[in-house]
Formats: structure tokens, sequence, C-alpha cells
């Protein structure tokens, strides 16, 4: 049998400590997309949600950022290497993202939709900028060795202008290919782009393309380009040769920007729904046969295919966290794009990943409190969760229990809120805290609990004859009524406060009060009636006749309800207590008759 | 500017870029109405400002902020404060950690950067910063859940922070040398070299930073948690507590009593935080669980002389401007901050509603002596203004602390994030 304990985790990359900003400042977003408002028709409503989007990007992009100064500066090469799988991973996560941006939220349509994915390709295909750099700062670029593949670099991924201006290098660097570059540069120069307003439609664009298609062709047939077999290539790329292209499979790197730059130069108008053929015809091509699709590819492929399912299910398996997917499928449901799919467990795919995903928050030490916020908007299953989690939060500080409290307050968890109060009044009873106790206690309405802290109160009085906490108990204010223990105990206390004042007359009424209305536990009596002794011997009659004879029939049902052999077993004390009590009571109702027969009289 | 990204995952383009400097998109107004609740409770009209968001700087810092602090500044400084200090909770691993906010970091990163604070040094702390005061320029006092009454001190010359003294088990349950027997030390608040502690316990805790044993405790001082304490003068201090009460306590006195009690009207709904005024001493303001403003005039009466309708959740710190005590400022659990604002002049505006250049309503309330009494006393409502701005547009989690020193103010938040605005009177 092996001994190893392992620690098992729902969501790893909850614990990445760089990862909580992703995890926080994407809680912000995700509440604001929340909350948006509905009513927002059409165009300004995608306005709304491409920012959405793009909000979530650059939140991946600031942590990613974060991360790779981390790794910059740690020494230890372990944990240098963890830092860069972790930028690896969170820059998959933009590319994917902003791929469905484009392809879902946005919905790019036919000319703008190619002019977004070199927009996407520029921004990704990164590996290629350190030798750009190089080239454009070295003294004399066009005698650089690496100066054509940046002119290709540049030419592969659209960027018309710079290309054509490292081609103006060369033409002031070397006199024998003026005439070249000038034609090469006029043919970039007026390549037809798509355009992002409605400024040309789509038969216009075409026509536009074909006439510089045939120009390109031209000078290609002529041999215009034939000495210089670098200037000759990019014209083959310019029509769109697929061999031309791939031969520059090192600049780059990747099939989903060989698929984009084929695109650019064959197919300039291509409809979202022909991207599936060209995405797999391109990644065959690329990849040759020679590797399998990574994790990766296959998760794009799905994308180009607009199958969103496969794209969330292809990222569930692959990534070791349910923040991509949870909030990827919240955004593009709030575009309405999911709504057909149905899962055969739980509500739907929105509602099942928010829950993984708040699942794993709560099981954080810290991070418990965004996952509320999610279970809020699963409207379904968010409850539930939200209660069965809720009542496994450690609880270490009042202050703590408050926040968790106001929380299941607000949204009318009653049982929770007792649960909460009840295990705080029973660490404050532990304690020895009895005045925080009966403060939770009073909080959580819980009446049983009310009367058991009471009752320690009475005992402690009893037990050392003064109040302790009466900062408190002098305070109890309409809470009194909770419990009949916690009533009598606020009653009981205020006698003391009259006796002490000396309003006599109104401390006895409300002494004999007590136990005529059965406020008082009949445990209780014998100590109010002792403490009625002194008032009974006080110089001035205090006890009307009615009230003494109140107090004599309250003394007889205490002592008749006992049994003799009860009685045989109470100690002297008691036996001389009541003998006194009776003395006195007696006395007083001879002084009282005298002074009520005098008054009347008189 | 060359972009710095670094090279194998960013180049930026200049669209990107703007994307990726995001921060805090200026949200749009939002008006918040919130009915009069009894009596003698105003009502009170708050209406998010947008305007000074653009002057705030934020900072995910990977913990949730129970405390921040700026260091003080030495007599006649004349720069704005730019050194501050913020204690974490509710994690495995808590810390204390000074920040700089100057121009120190100015040129570090991009452009946009530029006044995001910079960690100077951070250190260990054992249990959630339940509170936190600076004694001096150096030297932080930190009031811990675990019941230790800690002082760090910042050695400034080579950005470290290290323990310069601490009292174990400051508040504890009935057995302090049991393991888990230290109560939470709720509130700490200093006047160097003394530090006098409240917690969890009950109990009142008088020390001197250069002293282990306590000078003085009060054992069972408060029946229920006591939840922040403050100086009303040298030798007396005031409590507040999960009951309502607010206490004043005279250290002269040996008797352990306190000297006066005031509280709020039956309800009994815990009190969280308390300032004074700094010039006027009488004038005492609360927080209360429901949010509740509370001016307390501890010359006269045992109840509040207003209360002010506030934060949807509870308020978990109220500061008078230490300088320009016309201003207040309130942060709460339900995300907001608030800055009250009793300095507009009254005369001249004659109407409830003032349509000015901010978008702000007014709330009028008593002018009569305004000469003579204070802004904040003055109960009628119908006269002198009150501008209130809520400086958060929008609120998710809990503000747990802030703190303002001459134009800057700084507040922490469970979102994990810092905010820092170093232009709040522009």
């Amino acid at each position: 049998i092996s001994s190893c304990v392992f620690v098992v985790r729902k969501d790893q990359d909850i614990y990445v400590q760089t990862l909580r900003k992703l995890f926080n400042e994407s809680h912000g977003i995700f509440i604001g997309l929340q909350r948006s408002e509905e009513e927002f028709a059409g165009k300004s409503r995608k306005t709304q949600l491409v920012q959405v989007s793009k909000n979530y990007r650059s939140v991946i992009r600031a942590c990613m950022e974060d991360m790779h100064q981390a790794a910059v500066s740690a020494r230890d090469p372990a944990l240098h290497s963890q830092y860069s799988t972790q930028v690896s991973i969170l820059s998959a996560m933009e590319l994917i993202w902003n791929l469905c941006e484009i392809l879902f939220v946005e919905a790019a349509v036919a000319g703008p939709l190619l002019l977004r994915l070199l927009d996407w390709v520029r921004l990704h295909v990164c590996d290629v900028d350190n030798m750009v750099r190089e080239v454009l700062s070295s003294e004399n670029p066009s005698k650089h060795e690496l100066f054509w593949n940046v002119v290709d670099v540049f030419v592969l991924q659209g960027r018309m202008d710079e290309a054509r201006h490292l081609l103006s290098k060369e033409a002031s660097a070397n006199p024998t290919s003026v005439n070249m570059c000038r034609i090469l540069d006029d043919l970039m120069k007026k390549m037809p782009v798509p355009s992002l307003g409605n400024t040309q439609t789509l038969t216009e664009m075409e026509l536009k393309w074909q006439h510089w298609h045939e120009e390109c062709q031209r000078y290609l047939q002529d041999g215009t380009f034939a000495s210089n077999s670098h200037m000759e290539s990019i014209c083959k790329i310019l029509l769109g040769d697929e061999n031309a292209i791939l031969e520059k499979k090192e600049l780059m790197t990747t099939w989903y920007h060989f698929l984009v730059t084929r695109l650019l130069y064959s197919h300039p108008t291509v409809k979202p729904m022909e991207l599936r053929f060209y995405a797999q015809s391109s990644m065959d091509l690329f990849l040759g046969g020679e590797s399998s699709p990574e994790p990766l590819d296959t998760i794009l492929m799905a994308a180009f295919e607009f199958e969103m399912h496969q794209v969330i299910k292809e990222c569930s398996i692959a990534l070791s966290n349910w923040w991509f997917v949870a909030h990827l499928t919240d955004l593009l449901d709030h575009c309405k794009l999911l709504q057909s799919h149905n899962l055969y467990f739980g509500s739907n795919m929105r509602e099942f990943l928010l829950l993984e995903y708040a699942s794993g928050l709560f099981s954080h030490y810290s991070l418990w409190q965004l996952g509320v916020d999610y279970f809020d908007h699963c409207p379904e299953y968010g409850r539930v969760y939200l209660e069965l989690h809720i009542e496994r939060i450690p609880l270490n500080t009042e202050q703590k229990a408050l926040k968790v409290l106001r929380i299941c307050e607000q949204r009318q968890m009653h049982e929770q809120v007792r649960s909460i109060c009840k295990i705080m009044a029973m660490k404050a009873l532990r304690n020895n805290r009895l005045g925080s106790a009966l403060s939770w206690s009073i909080r959580a309405k819980d009446a049983a609990f009310a009367t058991l802290i009471s009752d320690r109160f009475l005992k402690d009085y009893c037990e050392k004859g003064c109040f302790s906490d009466l900062d408190l108990i002098d305070n109890l204010g309409p809470s009194m009524l909770l419990s009949d223990r916690l009533t009598f105990l606020g009653k009981y206390r205020e006698f003391h406060r009259l006796y002490g004042e000396k309003r006599f007359s109104e401390a006895a009424k409300l002494l004999l009060m007590l136990m005529t209305a059965h406020i008082a536990p009949c445990s209780f009596w014998m100590t109010l009636l002792t403490d009625a002794l002194p008032l009974l011997e006080q110089k001035e009659v205090i006890f009307s006749a009615e009230q003494t004879y109140e107090l004599m029939r309250c003394l007889e049902d205490l002592t008749a309800g006992k049994s003799d052999k009860q009685k045989f077993q109470d100690d002297d004390v008691e036996t001389m207590k009541v003998e006194m009590l009776r003395l006195a009571l007696a006395r007083n109702l001879a002084r009282v008759i005298v002074k009520e027969g005098t008054l009347e009289g008189s | 500017m060359a972009s710095p990204a670094p090279p194998g995952h960013a180049h930026c383009p200049a669209s990107l870029s703007l994307l990726a400097r995001r921060r805090r998109a200026a949200a749009a107004n939002q008006q918040r109405r919130r009915q009069a609740g009894g009596r003698s409770r105003r009502e009170v009209v708050v209406v998010a400002a947008a305007r000074a968001m653009e002057d705030v700087c934020a900072k995910f810092v990977s913990q949730k902020v129970s405390k921040a602090r700026w260091r003080p500044l030495p007599a006649a400084a004349l720069q704005p404060p730019d050194i501050f200090a913020t204690g974490s909770w509710d994690n495995e691993d808590n810390r204390i950690s000074i920040w700089s906010v100057g121009d120190l970091g100015s040129v570090g990163l991009n452009g946009e950067y530029q006044g995001e604070p910079q960690l100077l040094c951070d250190i260990r702390h054992s249990g959630d910063v339940m509170d936190m005061q600076f004694l001096d320029q150096e030297r932080v006092v930190v009031a811990s859940s675990t019941g230790n009454v800690t002082i760090f001190r910042h050695h400034q010359n080579n950005q470290t922070l290290s323990t310069n003294q601490r009292w174990e088990k400051a508040h504890y349950h009935v057995d302090r040398s049991a393991s888990c027997g230290g109560a939470a030390c709720t509130g700490v608040i200093c006047n160097n070299p003394e530090v006098v502690t409240v917690g969890e316990d009950g109990r009142i805790n008088l020390l001197r930073a250069d002293q282990k044993d306590a000078v003085r405790t009060i054992d069972n001082a408060d029946s229920s948690t006591l939840h922040a304490v403050t100086f009303l003068r040298t030798t007396e201090i005031l409590t507040v507590n999960s009951i309502g009460q607010l206490k004043i306590w005279d250290l002269r006195q040996q008797r352990n009593e306190p000297s006066q009690i005031f509280s709020l009207t039956g309800d009994r709904v815990p009190l969280h935080c308390v300032d004074r005024h700094p010039n006027q001493q009488h004038i005492v303001a609360t927080g209360g669980q429901d949010g509740m403003l509370s001016i307390w005039d501890i010359r006269q009466g045992t109840m509040p002389v207003s209360l002010l309708n506030a934060h949807e959740a509870e308020m978990w710190e109220v500061h008078f401007h230490p300088s320009n005590p016309d201003h207040l400022f309130t942060c709460s659990e339900d995300g907001s901050l608030w800055h009250w604002d009793t300095s507009t002049s009254v005369a001249e505006k004659p109407s409830f509603l003032h349509q000015g250049g901010r978008s702000t309503t007014y709330f009028s309330h008593n002018t009569i002596n305004q000469s003579l009494v204070s802004a904040w006393l003055s109960n009628d409502p119908t006269k002198d203004r009150m501008e209130i701005t809520n400086l958060i547009p929008n609120q998710t989690l809990s503000v747990n602390s802030l703190d303002i020193l001459g134009p800057c103010l700084v507040y922490g938040t469970d979102a994990e994030a810092i905010y820092v605005n170093r232009h709040l009177f522009a």
C-alpha cells in the first residue's frame, strides 16, 4: 500500500499567485457584462460586446506581461521555466480568444474579415520581431544578410508600407535594380485592400483585384524580375503562388499565418463560411504530414470551422483552468450564440462552466469572495452551490463572519444566516464571552440559544451576587422579547436598577409582576422572594395589602409544590429563609392593614 | 518610443497598446438614491462622479487588502505624501507591504504606468491584518487576528522591514497560554510612544512602544466586541462596540469603567469605525453595520446628533480630512467610497438643486449660526448643504480601508487592488 497523500486540487491555476490579478480584474468585467443592458439592440450591442471581449484580452495581456517580468527576474531556473510556461499558456489563451472575438463576437463579414485576421497574425506571430529589429537598426540594412528575409516578412504579413520603405533603401544602394524596385514598389502600392467602411462594394473590390492581379502576372511573365530571385519570389507571393509562399515557411512559423497570407494574396474577399476549406488545406500543406496537429492547432481549426462547442470542449481539455472557458462561454452566450445547446446534465453549458470555475474559487483560501458573484449569475443551480459552499468557509474572525453573513443576508439565505450566527455564538460561549454570544443569537433570532445564555447570566448572578456585562443587559431594547428568559433577565436587571435608584414602589410592583405574570422561571422564585425581603423591612410600607397577599400566595405555591421528601432534603438555610419570609410578610401585612385603615378613616 | 514589450509574446501595434493601457474607464454617471429611514434620519443623494477617476491609479496586488495607511509627513513638509503601507487579510500568507507612489517608477516601465504604486518591501505577518497605524515616520503598529500586536520598522536606507517590538497575544480569551487562545485585536491607535489596542475579547490595552509589558490593561472593559478605538484627548479614548455603543474612557482614572456611554437608539446596530474631528474635539463620527453615518456631539446628550443613511452594507472606515475637516470620507462593504463635503458655500445658492459643471446634487441643512456651529452638527435639513460624491463608479467587492493625507487618497479592496488618487481636490 502506498503511503503517499495526494493533495487533489480542482483547478490548478487558481493557486498561481500572478494569475490572481486575472481572476480579480476579470471578475469586474464579468459583473459589468451581466449588468450591461440588453436593450442595446443591433450595432451598439455588438460594439459593447466587442469592447467587453477586448477588455478580457487586455487583462490576459497585462497578466502575461507581469508573468514575463517575473520570468525575467526569476533566478531559480525551475521557477523561470514555470513562469515561461505560464506566459506561453496565457499567450495561447489570448490567441484563441482573439480569433473567437473576430469570428464569433464581432462576426466580421467578407472584406473586413481579412483585415481582422491580418491584425491577428501581426499581433501574435512575433518570433521574427528580433530579426526585423536587428536589420532595421543595422547601419546599412540593404547589405544585411537577412535584409530580404525582413522584406519577405513584411510582404507575408501584408505590411506593404514597411516593405516599400525597405525597397527604397535597396534602390538607393543598388543602382542596377532601381527600375525593378520601382515596378515592384508600384505593384505593392496599387494592391487593392478591402475597406472597413462601406466605401466600396465587394464586386468593386473584386474587379480591382482582378485587374491588379493581371498586371502582376504580366510583369512576372515578361521576366521583369528574372535577374533578381528575391524580387521574383515576392512577385510570385503577390500572385498568391502557394509554392512561393510555402518556401517562406520558416518566416511564417505557423500554419495559420500561412492561411492568412494565402487568403490575402489569393482570396481577399473570403467569406466566413469559406474559411474552413482554406484552413484545413493550409494546415495540411503547411504541416505536410511531417508533424501531427497539436491541441492549439485543433482548437484554432475548430474556430475556423465555426464549431463553437468544439472550441470550448477542446479548450476545457487542453487548459489547466476553468477561467478561460467559463468567461469565453459566458461572453458567447451574451452574444446569443449558444442558445440551442443544452447538456444532458445540469442546465446549460454556460452555467455548467461557471459553476465549475466558481467552485474552484471557493476551494481557494482567499478567492472565495469572487465565486459568490459567479454563482449569482447561474440561474438554475447557482443558489444551491452557494448555499453548500458558503457554510464551509472557515470563520476565524468576527469580521470575516460578518462578511460571510452579509453575503447570506443579501440573498435571503436564512438557513445559512442562522448557522453562521450559531457557530459564532457557540465560539463566544466557549470563550466565556457571554455578551458576544448573546449578540450573535439575537442577530440570528435564535430564541433557544438566547434562553441558554440568559440562564448562564442568571446562574452567574446567583453565584456571584452581581451581574456581569451590565452594559449589554441594560441595552437589550426590543431584542429582549426574543425569548422569555431573556425578557426576564432584562426585567430582573431593571428591578435591580430601580432598587438601586431607591424607587422602591416601582421596584416592588415589577418584582411581583415577574412572578404573577409567570415571566420568572419557577426555579428563580425563591431568589425573587428573598429580594423582596429588604423591601418588606423598609421603614415605609411599600407593598399594599393586596400585593402582600399575592406575595404570600407565591411563597405558598412554591413550598406547596415541593414534596415532603424534597422538603426533608432542603438544608436549614432554605427552611430558615421561608420562615423569615413568612415573618416579614406577616409583619408587613400588619403594618399595611393599619396604614390603609388609617388612610381610609381620615 | 519603441515598445519595450518583451520578445516572444508581445508585439503591440498602436491600437493594442492602447487596449493594453486600459485602466479604469470612467463609467457613466450612475445616480443612486436612498430614502430616509427614520425620523431624524436625513435623506442623502449621491452622485457617482467620473471626474476624479482619471487621476486614479490602480494596482492589482494578488492579496485582499484590509488596511492602507499613508506614512505621516515630517512636520513642515511641503510635498504631498508618497509612501504608504498596506496589510492583507484572509490569505494563507499575509503581508505588510510598503509602497511608493513617488516619481521613482515613472521612467521604469511604459509611460502609461506612470504613478502606479511600486512595491518597496514587504514582510510576512501572522494572521489577518485587522488594523494598522503609523507610530512615526519609520514604525508602523499592526493589529493581528491572532491577538498579537507588532511594531514593524521600515528601514529606508536599504528598503527592508523588520520586527521592532511584539506583544504576543495582547488580546486573548480564557486561556492565554493555550495554542489557540488569542482573540483578534480589532483596533489600534497611536500617540507616540503610547499605543492603545482593543479586541474581540472586550479588552483595552495601553502599551508603550518601548516597553515589553502593557502599561495598563482593562479586562472585560466591554461585554461585546470592541471594533475600533481613537484618541479623544491625550488621556481619553473613544471605543465603539458591536451593540451600537460609543464609550469614553479616561485613562487617568483607575476605575475600570467608561466615563461616559453613548448609544444608538434601541436597535443596537453594531458600530465599526470611529473618528474624531481634528479641530473640534467634541464632534465624533461613527459608521455602523447598516452603513449609516452617525455624527455625535459628546458635550451633550447620549444619542447621535444626526444619522445619515449612507452605504448599503457595513461602513468599515470613516475619516475626517486631517487638515480640511469639512471633508469626510467613508468606505463600505458594498464597494463604495464616499466623499462628504460640507465646505460648499451656502449663502448664494438658493435652490435645492444646483446645476453646476459637475453633476452633483446638494443636500441641504441648517445654516443658522454657520460661523459658530460646525456644519457637521447642524441638523435642520432645510438650508445647509452637503455635497456627497461616490468616488467608485463600478463598485463590486468591499472597500476595506482608506486613508487621506493632503491631496492624496489611498484605498484597498477585497478585489485585491489598491488605488491611489493624488489630486483629490483637483
